[in-house]
């Protein structure tokens, strides 16, 4: 039997400090309070640093700094010298990309091949992307003369740590804005290493602060007066309480929330390759996709051939250690997200939609959830309608066009969809009818700076990415 | 023929509507899919292990104009002991040449366990009449050839005579028969699809299908004459045909990429895509193939390398 032994990256090139401050001022800093948090890595449950939980007097802080910055430094810089710094950012970020996918994985439980295949790559796209816009911004055709808002308060979620931040600072800054960012509890590492990437970058102190800490820290970030924009990106429960909070303040919002997409599959597609986008679709990072391709609608007259080949391929995958090159499905998050996962699982099978898993080896130590597959699964099942943020497919059936453009938006979210099929008038049809922000046609998750990305309905409002992504860190009415 | 597909074969509109009701590939797709299964990293025991296994897939193979009979028997004497120095090396499963020298390859091999692959039926254009590439098989197998590595023709193909093709790899996979009093089996039939030529992943889905349904023991990748020869995605979509039609006709067809696999590197990429693509039960010489020459050495260097620590050079391993 050919078995492939294991070739783990090594964690000795990441250089983790036990404890961290926060990054205020281009300065770490003690916390003004006394709360401390721990992450660990989902993959060992190991601690593997100790962080501060900044509380209001701390945000009041990182914001007055971002502020000063703002007016004294950043705002008024010209867009080519911002440029400058978001190239300087990029090429660091590609230097120190294998250290950073290493810290990636072992806080967030990814796999190295994708941290490193995937996000990284992504990651310093995005400032290269954005370092291009900086000094063409009235040619945006956004107006002819649109100006930065001001501080920009954001939140980012712990499926993509670095390549959220990198979403979110990349066009505030070359907009001209500066920004505090609140990393997830779980994943503040690379949002850490970020902060001494900016210093290595020389960029002027204050443009960029980290504050860590829980939802308390996000919420007292967010309802900061002095705060001109916000962005999040996270559960749509959380979403709504910002969007309430700063209902009636003069502060802009942009929503990324949740999603429950459709990843439709017609029976003249190329099967094999449907077969592999379904699997990226859903088992891309665990799961820990909100674009991911949860619901997968197949045309009824290939079903069995379908979930037989689905089946097969998914007996290939190899779930374990994040950080061997060889790892297609690394841990789950969290406890209690693997918590969250197991409820709506069983709820699944309870609604009497049929589970099934390969027969795959579980670590003893570490969150893990196998691949697994619903199928009989209708419309009315919660694990049809809500988000389960985890390796969890759930397969349900159509017999023509309009009934999967039915049923796929017969959703709350409106996040993306997948359309697979080898007719080119009918991809075009279909995504005329979706209801969703993104729509691939045979592939899937596939991100590129220059694409503009965000949700209908309850996954949220605004774009990021592209030029589209500028609009929501300037202001473009006219002087 | 394979029993369940007669009606398939009934005639050219049947095979036509056949072939082109099969899934389609997307290139995009598959591309990837190779890419990705190409990063799988392979070392230390797991290496060793594909090592081996790649060097005993391996078709030494000769094919050029200049081949002679003093060449094809060097070529046999290092099949059998690829590294002189160290018996633990395993031997290749056949050696490849053309159709005249089949019985000198025969001679020197002897009881040594290598089998004599033979490209037959006009290699490598295949531009000659049926007669001619069923006698040219005739007379290899009669040689002693264990394996027929035969052309399609790449014309009728693209043509849409998918009957024509179909009705020659019938008629030369029965000159493959042997007379049961030789004691030695039929010769195997490896369907050379040419798939540089063939251009699209679909038609090289198509052309496995129709190889298949028409009786092909292995299906081949290139000549080695037309560039591009082996690559990744064309042998994915090979493996998927083969695992696809033993889930239907319940027959097991082997596959051989053949051409421009030079490295270590690109043989266990291959090996990698046939455990995650096909499955396991193809991980045998008798299921898979490398059509190789130059691919022999560097798996050599790189046994050396992994069991001594030292890489030695081209001079340490054998010329032919």
């Amino acid at each position: 039997m050919f078995e492939y032994a294991p070739a783990p990256e090594s964690r000795d090139i990441v250089d983790i400090r036990p404890s961290y401050g926060l990054f205020i001022n281009g300065e770490w800093v003690d916390s003004l309070g006394d709360a401390r948090d721990k992450t660990i890595n989902p993959a060992s449950e190991e601690v593997l640093a100790e962080f501060a939980h900044a509380n209001e007097a701390d945000v009041d802080r990182a914001v007055a700094a971002a502020r000063k910055a703002y007016d004294s430094v950043w705002g008024r810089l010209p867009g080519r010298e911002r440029a400058k710094y978001l190239f300087r950012i990029a090429r660091v970020v590609q230097e120190r990309a294998r250290e950073l996918a290493v810290l990636e994985s072992l806080d967030n439980g990814k796999p190295i091949r994708e941290s490193r295949d995937v996000d990284l790559p992504l990651v310093a796209a995005h400032f290269f992307y954005y370092a291009g816009w900086a000094d063409k911004l009235e040619h945006a055709g956004l107006g002819p003369a649109p100006r930065p808002l001001g501080v920009a308060a954001q939140v980012i979620p712990w499926n993509f740590p670095l390549l959220m931040l990198a979403w979110k600072i990349a066009p505030a800054l070359a907009c001209g804005n500066t920004v505090v960012l609140k990393p997830a509890e779980t994943t503040p590492l690379t949002a850490l290493a970020f902060a001494e990437i900016c210093r290595q970058a020389d960029l002027p102190p204050g443009v960029v602060n980290i504050v860590t800490g829980a939802g308390d820290t996000g919420q007292a970030l967010v309802n900061h007066p002095d705060v001109d924009k916000v962005a999040f990106t996270g559960s749509t429960e959380v979403g709504r309480l910002i969007a309430r909070s700063v209902a009636g303040s003069r502060k802009r919002v942009t929503l990324e929330l949740g999603g429950k997409a459709a990843n439709i599959v017609f029976e003249d597609a190329a099967l094999d390759q449907a077969v592999e986008g379904v699997v990226n679709g859903i088992f891309f990072n665990q799961g820990h996709v909100c674009c991911a391709g949860s619901r997968l609608l197949v045309q009824e007259s290939i079903e069995a051939e379908l979930l037989a080949a689905l089946k097969r391929r998914l007996s290939t995958l190899r779930m374990g250690d994040p950080l061997d090159k060889n790892t297609d499905i690394g841990a789950i998050n969290s406890a209690a997200q693997l918590a969250k996962i197991r409820e709506l699982s069983e709820a699944g099978e309870r609604e009497g939609a049929e589970r099934w898993s390969p027969s795959c080896p579980i670590p003893e130590k570490g969150f893990w959830f196998p691949p697994t597959l619903f199928t009989g699964v209708a419309q009315s099942h919660r694990i049809a309608r809500e988000e389960i943020f985890g390796p969890v497919l759930s397969v349900l059936t159509f017999r023509t066009p309009a009934e999967a453009v039915e049923k796929a938006n017969n959703t709350p979210y409106g996040l993306s969809a997948g359309v697979w099929t080898e007719k080119g008038s009918r991809i075009l049809w279909m995504a005329d009818r979706l209801r969703a922000g993104v729509v691939w046609a045979n592939t899937f998750n596939r991100f590129d700076p220059a694409s503009p990305f965000g949700g209908y309905k309850e996954s949220g409002y605004g774009r990021e990415g592209g030029r589209h992504g500028l609009e929501a860190y300037l202001d473009v009415r006219p002087m | 023929m394979t029993s369940s597909f007669t009606d398939v074969a009934a005639s050219n509109a049947t095979l036509r509507a056949f072939l082109h009701g099969l899934p389609g590939v997307d290139r995009v797709g598959a591309d990837q899919r190779a890419a990705m299964l190409g990063t799988r990293s392979i070392k230390t025991t797991a290496k060793a292990r594909a090592i081996d296994l790649a060097i005993s897939m391996v078709d030494l193979t000769t094919l050029e104009g200049a081949d002679t009979p003093g060449k094809v028997r060097a070529m046999c004497a290092k099949a059998v002991h690829p590294d002189p120095g160290d018996p633990s090396v395993p031997k290749v499963a056949a050696v490849c040449v053309y159709p005249d020298l089949v019985g000198r390859a025969v001679e020197a091999l002897g009881a040594s366990g290598v089998r004599v692959a033979s490209v037959a039926t006009g290699f490598p254009s295949g531009r000659t009449s049926l007669e001619v590439k069923v006698r040219d098989t005739e007379l290899a197998v009669a040689a002693g050839a264990d394996e027929i590595d035969m052309v399609i023709d790449r014309g009728a193909f693209l043509s849409g005579d998918y009957r024509k093709v179909f009705d020659e790899i019938v008629a030369v996979k029965a000159a493959c028969a042997r007379d049961a009093a030789s004691g030695k089996g039929d010769a195997h039939l490896k369907v050379i699809l040419e798939t540089g030529e063939l251009a699209t992943y679909d038609n090289v889905r198509r052309a496995s299908w129709l190889a298949m349904i028409a009786g092909a023991d292995f299906i081949k990748t290139s000549t080695g004459k037309v560039s591009p020869a082996a690559t990744l995605p064309v042998t994915l979509v090979m493996l998927e045909a083969v695992r696809d039609f033993r889930d239907r006709a319940g027959r097991m067809v082997g596959v051989k990429p053949a051409g421009g696999i030079r490295t270590t590197k690109d043989a266990v990429k291959y090996l990698v895509l046939v455990n995650e693509t096909a499955g396991e039960d193809w991980l045998t010489p008798e299921w898979f193939r490398l059509g190789a020459s130059s691919l022999l050495n560097d798996l050599l260097m790189q046994r050396e390398k992994l069991a001594t620590g030292r890489y030695s050079g081209p001079d340490y391993v054998t010329l032919d």
